[in-house]
């Protein structure tokens, strides 16, 4: 019992971190149809950006959260208008390389400013907390907590506001949205930085209990992408129950299974299911 | 253009090819170099086969390769297999296993496809990297031995591994022109300009699209047993997904759908990356903006400008409709709306 409980609280931060970064993709690709492969990319730029903000300014957790996530944000509009706004009229398979591009630019980047080797960020909450007598690590509560206030805020922010309501009219229909005077192209820029904030806090929240690389981001976009597939593209609950699907059979997969193949199960699950339902879980009728 | 002036046109760069090692007055690892850039052209010829003549991007290719390579390396190392034998496998073991892949990650579309495949690399990067048993794992495989040769003509030395890659890619090379001006490869073609054209045409589309990716994962096959033979030492990280991307990268400086623009983007990347020496693992910093500044400013790559540009020249009046040139660009929402994204 014991047991399961530890596995379903893996599997929830798991899922939590997972949920987090694959809205972000989903969003731009809701919006834009760009699968932007570069998503990765600005997870890992958000993990070494709060730890050169805490380990070389001094700067507190939550500070360097906000640095990490405004620092992305802005990286993620430059790549908007220099990439994929020029790109925006070619052909499909373009802006799909275009953000591989800007991936292996990030990653190598990364590499020449802190190295190839592993860093760990520093974390205030890295006590363990006893309920009924079960350990909980104070991160990974913090990990779920967060995610489940931004997943709230995100979706009063997208419903509740003139501005985020025009995200979502966008998403439905680029035509009727500019019908009815959306300015489409700073819808763009918006959520691109909403995109990246929503990576970086992912990365800062999850990288205390795992650990900073260059190409960190390299499963994560995958999985990212696995998710965002089984609950269908552009679809936002479809990225939060994804996430948690993919965390729990990790986290399950990896105890009952093997550990060593934990990394293979999100992508077997793809294949099964690109297998049976090509349209993805949640989403109903052809793509 | 006569069928003369068309060979013509790849006359001059074999006889420079073969001069070569003269030329480059015996330099060993020069030659080297460019056996293993023409090993990665035959590779790349084979993704631009999926990519730019049928419109699919292949994320998989590097691991295609390195099953070719590994099915070279586990065969001759643990089972005593003579080289030649396991070559000839090299091409095939990967064509049958994308097979049912193929069959799979094909009936999705676009981006999918690009996704579905970039899960199957990393799922073979994985498996070569845990399966100890099989791949030999982390420690990867030794001991590989060079191609044994036929009499007098022996492939030991970087100068006839030189001639070996040099001669496999001439091969491959006229092989691809056979295919692509081929009705399969005009079938290709119109799968990529327009899918429901293409069927309208009575081209069985899902048959069409996997006879493009077996024939592509072949040459990627063999391409990794000739690399299995050269390098002679393997390990995971020959399936790893930066492989694919310097791929796709060649492919692209060279021209998306023209035969010769793999070969010559193969052969400029090395040189880039030998400029680049330098920088040496930051190369991609380099490398990333390229590509980008690449598809915005010449998205028909060197051999497909050069092609246009001729084509534009020689018929001033007539818009002339290139049947294998890139493909044409077009809005993005209509390809949004082809592909029913709401």
């Amino acid at each position: 019992m014991d047991q399961i409980v530890q596995l379903l609280f893996n599997g929830l931060t798991l899922g939590a971190i997972y949920g987090l970064v694959a809205l972000g993709l989903t969003m731009v690709y809701g919006v834009l149809h760009i699968p932007n492969f570069a998503h990765g990319a600005l997870y890992m730029v958000g993990g070494y950006v709060a730890y050169t903000l805490i380990s070389k300014l001094g700067l507190g957790y939550w500070w360097a959260m906000l640095g990490a996530g405004t620092t992305v944000a802005l990286l993620g509009m430059l790549m908007q208008a220099l990439v994929f706004a020029p790109l925006r009229k070619a052909p499909e398979l373009y802006d799909m390389i275009g953000a591989i591009g800007v991936m292996l630019f990030l990653e190598s980047a990364a590499q020449l400013i802190w190295g190839a080797g592993f860093h760990r960020l520093p974390t205030p909450y890295g006590q363990v907390l006893q309920i009924a007598g079960m350990p909980f690590p104070l991160q990974r509560v913090l990990i779920i907590a967060a995610a489940f206030v931004l997943v709230i805020v995100l979706h009063l922010f997208l419903t509740r506001t003139i501005t985020g309501s025009t995200i979502l009219a966008l998403a439905q229909d680029p035509q009727g949205a500019a019908l009815v005077g959306i300015d489409a192209r700073w819808v763009t820029y918006l959520v691109f930085a909403i995109s990246g904030a929503l990576a970086a806090v992912a990365a800062v929240l999850y990288a205390p209990i795992n650990l900073l690389y260059p190409t960190m981001g390299g499963l994560v976009i995958v999985k990212a992408f696995v998710i965002i597939i089984l609950g269908g593209m552009g679809s936002f609950p479809g990225a939060i129950l994804g996430g948690l699907i993919i965390g729990m059979a990790e986290s399950f997969g990896g105890f009952y299974v093997s550990t060593d193949y934990k990394d293979i199960i999100a992508f077997v699950l793809l294949v099964v299911v690109l297998s049976v339902r090509p349209q993805g879980l949640l989403t109903q009728g052809a793509r | 253009m006569g069928a003369f002036r068309r060979s013509a046109i790849w006359i001059a760069p074999l006889a420079l090819g073969i001069a070569l090692p003269w030329l480059a007055g015996g330099n060993d690892y020069v030659l080297s170099v460019l056996a293993l850039a023409f090993i990665y052209a035959i590779a790349t010829l084979g993704l631009n086969l999926i990519t730019g003549y049928t419109g699919q991007l292949n994320l998989a290719h590097a691991g295609f390769m390195a099953i070719g390579a590994y099915t070279v390396g586990i065969l001759t190392v643990d089972h005593g297999v003579p080289f030649w034998w396991a070559f000839m496998l090299s091409g095939v073991v990967p064509a049958v296993l994308g097979m049912p892949i193929g069959w799979l990650s094909l009936r999705l579309r676009g981006y999918y496809f690009a996704i579905f495949t970039l899960c199957v690399g990393t799922i073979i990067n994985l498996v070569i990297e845990k399966w100890d048993g099989l791949t030999h794992g982390v420690s990867g495989i030794i001991g590989i031995p060079a191609p044994p040769g036929f009499g007098p003509v022996q492939f030991s030395t970087p100068r006839a591994q030189y001639y070996l890659a040099l001669g496999a890619l001439v091969m491959m090379t006229w092989m691809m022109q056979r295919i692509v001006r081929s009705l399969v490869g005009r079938s290709f073609m119109a799968v990529r300009n327009s899918e429901p054209l293409a069927e309208a045409l009575g081209i069985p589309l899902m048959r069409t699209k996997l006879l493009a990716f077996v024939l592509s994962v072949f040459y990627a096959g063999l391409a990794g047993g000739l690399y299995a033979g050269t390098i002679r030492f393997l390990g995971p990280d020959v399936a790893n997904i930066a492989h694919t991307f310097d791929m796709v990268t060649a492919m692209l400086i060279g021209g998306l759908g023209t035969v010769a623009g793999p070969i010559v983007g193969s052969l400029v990347l090395p040189w880039i990356t030998q400029y680049l020496q330098f920088m040496q693992d930051y190369r991609m910093i380099v490398f990333g903006p390229l590509l980008v500044v690449l598809l915005i400013f010449l998205p028909a790559g060197m051999v497909g400008t050069l092609r246009n540009w001729r084509a534009r020249r020689d018929s001033q009046a007539l818009a002339v409709a290139q049947p294998d040139a890139a493909p044409a660009h077009e809005h993005r929402a209509a390809a949004a709306q082809r592909h029913g994204h709401a």
